[in-house]
């Protein structure tokens, strides 16, 4: 299986990716080459020019600065999965990536790489979501960040511009207080989420809710907040009643995916049994 | 179109430095097998999911149809062929062919791979991680079971420190 014919163009740095995305013909970023490659192989695409960025040291790697927790772009799935700060600040996007495909792919595929392609049953899209996370982008007009809530745009499209590459993922370190869950229902064969759940929750100090934000990915074109669960439990005490009430809002306002594996009817069932369970989980945490 | 000249690949496999004429669309399974005739990587499905043509690219598993050969450069391949002299046998190898780790054999190379990559992650890995560390090889033959007592065998053949050695006469299936 061959991909069609592609000049091939290795970049070491930031800076000279974004002047090879202005200057080649038909250019493509390739980054850990998990889902790009398939998809070449399978000719669905045919870029003129691959631009490795699979080098560039400085996108890679984790790092704490205040309350801000940043993951290069490059970050693999595994590096993320082994990684002491995101366990410790963002447990729910290392959950996430410890049921991503396999280990070759963890070993090969990025979080940037992942989250541009937006598959809408890729897992780490309800993290990101439930994190709240901020994409920080470079292009020819210098550096933006582009706030999770705007990134997703529709079927495996974000809010990235053509001439614009991902650097990073700005996640804000939530205290000791907050709790997480991520819930999959996996494809057996492909592994991709046919629903995916991450819960982060905080609590006040009476009990009740403070905070809310649940990621669903799988589920419909484009990963989703679940709004109305969250507007329908913040305030509340975190009841079995009240949790299990509010998780059956999880699918409103959205049409679910409809196809062999699951069909709509049931991807609606699996997605508001299990955000009840990433609830239920996320708040386990908090206690434990 | 693109343009499809050749460039060439200056990589190490198996310890020797190698270059190799190819075209950037070249996956790395093929740059191994028709480049340098290392026909020991198989190619199953070549679409990601079989995990057959398993090589480890500085030391950690990838599947090497999801990597193209121009990304080898400057970097380090391992293919079975690596793993232990003509006629002799790694100590993983040694575990699965003493617990039946295969039957036709077409996943081994990979499955051997994999389970090199887990133990040097972790020495000692449960049935858990073993299944995490394997869930991208596909065997069609054993069930899988065979392949978990191959892999914990090998953890301990690794451990008290096994060397790559012959399979002895009275070993072998033949003389049974």
């Amino acid at each position: 299986m061959h991909p069609y014919p592609f000049a091939y163009r290795r970049a070491t740095s930031v800076d000279e990716a974004l002047q090879l995305l202005a200057s080649e013909d038909d250019p493509k970023l390739l980054a850990g080459g998990q889902s790009l490659l398939p998809v070449m192989k399978l000719r669905f695409a045919q870029p003129g020019t691959l631009i490795d960025i699979s080098e560039i040291a400085d996108l890679r790697g984790v790092s704490l600065d205040g309350d801000t927790l940043t993951i290069g772009a490059l970050t693999t799935h595994h590096d993320l999965e082994s990684d002491p700060l995101v366990a410790k600040h963002a447990p729910v996007l290392l959950e996430a990536a410890h049921v991503i495909g396999d280990q070759q792919v963890r070993n090969r595929g990025t979080i940037g790489g992942a989250l541009v392609h937006a598959d809408p049953a890729a897992d780490y899209p309800a993290g990101v979501l439930a994190l709240d996370a901020t994409i920080v982008a470079r292009g020819s007009n210098g550096e933006r960040e582009i706030p999770i809530s705007e990134f997703f745009q529709g079927f495996m499209t974000t809010a990235l511009e053509p001439d614009e590459l991902v650097t990073a993922i700005r996640i804000p370190a939530p205290g000791e207080a907050t709790g997480s869950n991520y819930q999959k229902l996996a494809n057996p064969a492909s592994g991709y989420a046919i629903v995916g759940i991450a819960a982060v929750v905080t609590k006040a100090e009476d009990g009740t809710i403070a905070s809310l934000r649940l990621g669903l990915t799988g589920v419909g074109e484009m990963p989703y907040r679940a709004t109305a669960v969250e507007d329908a439990l913040v305030g509340q005490e975190p009841t079995g009643d009240a949790i299990r009430a509010a998780a059956k809002k999880a699918v409103e306002g959205i049409e679910p995916l409809d196809d062999l594996h699951a069909p709509a009817d049931y991807r609606r069932k699996v997605a508001c049994n299990l955000t009840r369970r990433a609830i239920i989980n996320a708040l386990d945490t908090l206690q434990a | 179109m693109a343009e499809s000249t050749k460039v060439t690949v200056s990589t190490t496999v198996n310890g020797s430095p190698v270059t190799a004429e190819v075209e950037p669309r070249t996956l790395l399974v093929h740059l191994i097998r028709d480049s340098l005739g290392l026909t020991g990587t198989h190619t199953g499905c070549e679409t990601g999911q079989c995990g057959a043509c398993t090589v480890l690219l500085d030391g950690k598993a990838v599947k090497s149809c999801m990597v193209l050969g121009v990304q080898a450069e400057g970097h380090e391949i391992t293919t079975i062929e690596g793993l232990a002299p003509r006629g002799e046998l790694h100590p993983i190898q040694h575990a699965f062919w003493e617990h039946h780790g295969l039957q036709c054999g077409f996943c081994t190379p990979g499955m051997v791979l994999s389970s090199l990559a887990l133990l040097d992650e972790n020495p000692d890995p449960d049935d858990d991680a073993i299944r995490h560390g394997i869930e991208g090889n596909i065997c069609r033959c054993t069930g899988y079971n065979s392949i978990l007592e191959s892999v914990h065998d090998a953890a301990k053949r690794i451990q008290r420190g096994d060397q790559p050695e012959p399979i002895s006469a009275d070993e072998s299936p033949r003389s049974a």
